[in-house]
C-alpha cells in the first residue's frame, strides 16, 4: 500500500475536544485540517477536499447532520467517508447520524485504537472506490471513443453498401440493422447498357466481419458493373476476393440480378439464401426462386459455378429479394415468422401492396419482442426503360486530347468466346477517346449488340425467332450451350478505325463472324417495336450510329459513327 | 454440455444437441482439435440438433478445412427437416455428405 498521507478535516465547536483529535490524526501521519462549526466544515471541504471527515454531530450554526448533508450532496460521484464524533449513547440518535449521510460513527472520548482502525478501514475502501472509478472513467471514455468510431466507420459503410442506384422508381428496398453496422448488404448499379445489376448479400455474423467483407464486394460490384462486365465475371471476381480474405467460417450469402430492359430478361445467380419470389404480372403466380449455389467465399476459383438461372420478365413482372432476417424473426413464443407465412403473403392482396403487406405483416407477428436479425427486403418491378430514363455513367478522367487516329484489329477464338466477355476491354481502348466518352451508353449498346449479333446469330447459327415464346426463350438457351460445346474454328473479329475528320471525328467498327452469314437484301431498317428485342438488333444498331452495312454474304457488318468536336466550355 | 465427441479408431463422432450457434463455437472446436492426428474421418450427429444458423456453418467449413479442405471426409447425419433445409438451402451437399 502506498503510504501517501490522507488529508482529515476535524470539524468540533469545541476546541480542546479539536486539538486533541487533530494531534491524534497528526500522528498516524496525516494532515490535518480543522474547522469549528457545520458552516466552516462545509467551506472547508470545499476548500481542502479532504478525504475523510471527521465531524461532530452538535455543532453551532450548522449542525453535523445537515453538513453531512450538504457535503455528500457537494461530493457527488466522489466518496468522501464522514466519521461522525458523539458522545450520544441512544440507538436512534445514532441511526439518524447514518441515516443524514455519515458513514460510521465514534464515541467520544476517543479510543485511538478504534480511531486508527476506521481511518485504515475507510482508506481501503476510497483506494477501492477511486481505482473503481478511474477503470469507469477508462471504459467510458474507450466506449465513447469507440462509439465515434463506429459512427463515422457507419456513414462510410452505409455509403459503399447500402448505396448505387437503390433509389430508381422500380425498387423498393428497405434495410433494418440489428447492430450499428448491419450484416446485409444492397447494391444496386446500372452497366453502360442500361440494365440494372442487384446484389443482396448475408454475410456471416454483424459487425465488423461484415462490414470489413463488404466493402471490397461493394468495390468491385460497382467497378465492374460501371466497366460493363457481365455477371459471371463479376461473381467470380467477387468469390475469389472475399475467399482471399475472409477467414474459414465467414462468407457471403448473396444473389445477384441482372435485369435487362431490352431483352426483358431477368438474370438470376443465388448461392446460400432461402427462396425468393417472382410474382408474373399475367398469371397472377408467384414462382419461387431457389439458390444453386454455395455462398460466395466458400469455393475456390476452379470449383465455383458461375451457371445463372434466366427468367422472361415482362413489365409489371417483380421479383422479390431477402435476407434470412425476415424468415427467421421470432415471436414473443419464439416462433419463427418461416417461409408459409411470408409466401402466403402473396395469396391473400394484391401486387401494388406486396411489399408493404410482408413488412406490416413481419412487425405485427414480431410484435414487441424485437427482432435478433439483420433484415432486409427489397422489390424489383420491370418496368419500361423510359421510366427509369438513360444510364449517367461517370467516366470523367481529366484527361482533355485522346488518341484521335488509330486502327486496331481484335479477334477472338474457340475458348475465348466460349469463356470471356470482350466488351470491357473494348469500351476501355474506345472511352480513352474523349468524344467517346460522352456516348459510352450508346457505345456500349452498339458494341454488345454488334458482338451478340455476330457470336450467337452468326457464329453459334441461333435463330432469334425462337425467343418470341416463354418455350422457345427455354429452348433458345438449351440451344446455346450445345452450340457452344461444339465450337470449332469459330472466330470473331473486330477492327476499330479512328481517323480525325476537318470538324471532328469519324469511327468505323467491321465486325466479322465465322458463321455462314445470312440474307441482308430485305433487311427492315425501320424501328418496328416487334424488332426491336430481337431479330439481330439491327433496327437498334441503325438508330445509334450514322450508317449500317452488311457486306459479303452477310458474315461481315460495318458500322460508322461520326461526330463535331464541340468547343469546351 | 451441447456437445459431445467420441473416437472409435480413426472415426471421430461429434453429437451437437440442441442449438447449433455461436455458443457452440469452443467446443465444438475443441472437439475435433483434441480428438488427436489420426482421425481421418468425422461424423456430425446431428439427432439431437433443433437449429443451425449461419455460425454454425461457418463452424463446419472450419471442420471441413481442420479435415483437410477437398480432400475432407466429413459426414453429416440424423438432421431433422429444419436442419436439413438450412444445409439445403447454402448448397452444403457440395461440400458434405448429408443424410
Amino acid at each position: 500500500m502506498d503510504a501517501r498521507p490522507l488529508t482529515i478535516l476535524v470539524a468540533d465547536d469545541n476546541q480542546s475536544d479539536r486539538m486533541i483529535l487533530c494531534a491524534i490524526v497528526k500522528k498516524m501521519g496525516h494532515k490535518v485540517c480543522e474547522a469549528a462549526d457545520g458552516n466552516e466544515a462545509v467551506d472547508q471541504y470545499l476548500q481542502q477536499k479532504p478525504d475523510i471527515i471527521l465531524l461532530d454531530v452538535i455543532m453551532p450554526n450548522l449542525n453535523g447532520q445537515q453538513a453531512a448533508k450538504a457535503i455528500k450532496t457537494l461530493a457527488g460521484e466522489d466518496m468522501v467517508p464522514i466519521i461522525f464524533l458523539t458522545s450520544l449513547q441512544e440507538a436512534s440518535d445514532l441511526a439518524a447520524c447514518l441515516e443524514s449521510g455519515g458513514d460510521d460513527f465514534i464515541s467520544k472520548p476517543y479510543n485511538k485504537i478504534i480511531l486508527q482502525a476506521k481511518i485504515n478501514a475507510f482508506e481501503r475502501m476510497l483506494k477501492m472506490h477511486n481505482t473503481l472509478q478511474d477503470q469507469r472513467d477508462v471504459i467510458r471514455e474507450n466506449n465513447d471513443h469507440m462509439r465515434h468510431e463506429q459512427q463515422v466507420a457507419k456513414a462510410v459503410y452505409d455509403n459503399v453498401a447500402h448505396s448505387g442506384c437503390l433509389d430508381l422508381p422500380n425498387i423498393k428496398h428497405m434495410l433494418s440493422p440489428f447492430s450499428i453496422f448491419n450484416g446485409d448488404v444492397l447494391l444496386a448499379a446500372r452497366k453502360p447498357s442500361g440494365s440494372i445489376h442487384i446484389l443482396l448479400g448475408d454475410f456471416t455474423g454483424h459487425g465488423l466481419p461484415a462490414a470489413i467483407g463488404a466493402m471490397p464486394l461493394a468495390e468491385i460490384f460497382y467497378g465492374m458493373t460501371a466497366k460493363g462486365f457481365l455477371m459471371e465475371d463479376i461473381l467470380r471476381e467477387i468469390n475469389l476476393k472475399l475467399k482471399k480474405i475472409l477467414p474459414v467460417g465467414y462468407f457471403c450469402c448473396t444473389c445477384m440480378a441482372s435485369l435487362s430492359f431490352r431483352r426483358h430478361e431477368l438474370e438470376v445467380w443465388m448461392g446460400g439464401l432461402p427462396d425468393f419470389g417472382l410474382y408474373r404480372q399475367e398469371t397472377g403466380d408467384v414462382e419461387r426462386v431457389k439458390s444453386s449455389h454455395l455462398p460466395l467465399g466458400v469455393l475456390s476459383t476452379q470449383a465455383f459455378d458461375t451457371q445463372t438461372q434466366t427468367f422472361d420478365f415482362v413489365p409489371g413482372d417483380k421479383f422479390y429479394m431477402w435476407s434470412d432476417g425476415i424468415i427467421e424473426s421470432r415471436n414473443a413464443q419464439s416462433e419463427l415468422f418461416g417461409e408459409e407465412r411470408l409466401f402466403s403473403v402473396f395469396n391473400h392482396y394484391d401486387s401494388d401492396e406486396y411489399f408493404d403487406k410482408i413488412l406490416s405483416e413481419v412487425n405485427q407477428f414480431v410484435g414487441e419482442s424485437g427482432r435478433d436479425d439483420d433484415t432486409t427486403l427489397l422489390e424489383l418491378s420491370m418496368v419500361d426503360e423510359s421510366v427509369i430514363g438513360k444510364v449517367d455513367i461517370d467516366l470523367s478522367s481529366g484527361a482533355i486530347t485522346g488518341p484521335a487516329n488509330w486502327n486496331m484489329t481484335y479477334t477472338l477464338r474457340d475458348d475465348t468466346l466460349r469463356t470471356f466477355n470482350p466488351l470491357p476491354v473494348m469500351l476501355n481502348i474506345l472511352n480513352d477517346v474523349p468524344a467517346m466518352r460522352n456516348i459510352s451508353g450508346q457505345l456500349y449498346t452498339l458494341m454488345a449488340e454488334l458482338f451478340s449479333n455476330a457470336f450467337e446469330h452468326g457464329v453459334l447459327g441461333l435463330s432469334s425467332d425462337l425467343k418470341q415464346t416463354a418455350d422457345g426463350f427455354a429452348e433458345y438457351y438449351r440451344l446455346r450451350s450445345k452450340a457452344l460445346e461444339g465450337l470449332n474454328n469459330a472466330f470473331v473479329k473486330f477492327e476499330f478505325d479512328l481517323s480525325p475528320t476537318y470538324s471532328g471525328g469519324r469511327l468505323t467498327i467491321l465486325v466479322e463472324d465465322s458463321g455462314k452469314g445470312f440474307d441482308y437484301t430485305n433487311i427492315n431498317t425501320q424501328s418496328d417495336q416487334n424488332f426491336a428485342y430481337s431479330g439481330r438488333g439491327i433496327p437498334l444498331i441503325y438508330s445509334l450510329c450514322d450508317s449500317l452495312t452488311y457486306l459479303d454474304k452477310g458474315n461481315k457488318v460495318k458500322v460508322c459513327l461520326s461526330w463535331q468536336t464541340q468547343s469546351e466550355e | 454440455m451441447p456437445i459431445k465427441a467420441s473416437v472409435k479408431g480413426h472415426e471421430l463422432t461429434v453429437a451437437v444437441e440442441g442449438r447449433f450457434d455461436f455458443s457452440a463455437h469452443q467446443e465444438f472446436r475443441d472437439a475435433y482439435e483434441e480428438a488427436g492426428a489420426s482421425v481421418s474421418k468425422y461424423n456430425i450427429d446431428m439427432s439431437k440438433a433443433t437449429y443451425l444458423d449461419s455460425s454454425a456453418l461457418g463452424m463446419l467449413l472450419l471442420l471441413r478445412d481442420h479435415a483437410g479442405g477437398e480432400s475432407a471426409n466429413v459426414r453429416i447425419m440424423n438432421c431433422n427437416a429444419d436442419v436439413k433445409k438450412i444445409l439445403t438451402i447454402s448448397n452444403f451437399e457440395q461440400l458434405f455428405t448429408i443424410d
